[in-house]
């Protein structure tokens, strides 16, 4: 099942609705990677809430397409990710090191519109 | 109401089997009574063993049944297939040990998300992972 991607207030966002193929995980790195430019999106959210396990493949994915993302100029945040879902990916020791986190869409719109205005701020 | 537990084999051939394993899984986990947050354990647990197979042997299968030991109750998973098996398995087992296809957490994680956990191995004949997870 491939994810649609949303454009709001500028940025991209991704609601995952079903377990994610190796497939799904890919064409979701490279679409991410071709809206960027083609929206100029300084952020986008991946929207896990729906999602009852991340394993390690997975994560390494989401941790490729931030890394794909942050060489576009745009920052990642991976929200929504369900307690049980967290503990389990702690006992087994993965992470999501430099990626951005957040408890749910709401508050990574709001981190990413921070992100972006100190961004705006630097350059003025 | 009596509820039936019933076993089930999911053959592993494609990426794809996986989340029918680990779903198959998560159904049996909750069937005999574990709480959301270990039945999510048990199906990454079997995502991680799953995907060994798809990595590493390309084909095989994981069997998931309910199991007892006259005191306790719980869920047992067996992955098998016939690949070429592990040389060294004390270094497997190490924990960050990782090779190109496994990500760092591999089989040393895998064990601890369960509490049993056993490996069996033959290079050129293929390897047995058993793994058991009890209702406390």
């Amino acid at each position: 099942m491939s994810v649609p991607i949303l454009k709001l207030a500028g940025v991209l966002v991704a609601s995952v609705q079903a377990a994610l193929s190796d497939q799904d995980l890919m064409r979701l790195r490279d679409e991410f990677a071709s809206q960027i430019g083609r929206y100029r999106s300084a952020g986008i959210v991946i929207d896990l809430t729906a999602l009852d396990v991340l394993d390690s493949y997975a994560t390494r994915m989401l941790q490729s397409i931030a890394n794909a993302a942050k060489l576009r100029g745009a920052n990642t945040m991976v929200v929504g990710i369900q307690p049980e879902v967290a503990f389990a990916m702690v006992q087994l020791g993965l992470s999501l090191e430099g990626v951005g986190t957040a408890l749910d869409l709401e508050d990574g719109l709001a981190e990413l519109g921070s992100l972006t205005q100190q961004r705006g701020h630097r350059v003025r | 109401m009596v509820t039936v537990f019933v076993e089930s084999t999911v053959p592993i051939e494609r990426e794809a089997d996986i989340v029918t394993a680990r779903q198959k899984g998560r159904e049996l986990a909750a069937a005999v009574g574990f709480s959301g947050t270990e039945q999510t354990v048990i199906a990454l647990a079997i995502s991680e063993i799953a995907r060994n197979i798809v990595s590493y042997a390309r084909r095989g299968k994981v069997f998931i049944s309910p199991t007892n030991d006259g005191r306790r109750r719980g869920v047992l998973v067996i992955a098998e297939d016939e690949g070429p098996g592990i040389p060294d398995i004390e270094l497997a087992m190490r924990d960050g040990y990782s090779t190109a296809r496994s990500f760092g957490v591999g089989l040393p994680g895998t064990k601890r998300l369960m509490d049993e956990f056993q490996l069996e191995s033959a290079v050129g004949r293929g390897t047995t992972v058993r793994m058991t997870k009890w209702l406390r």
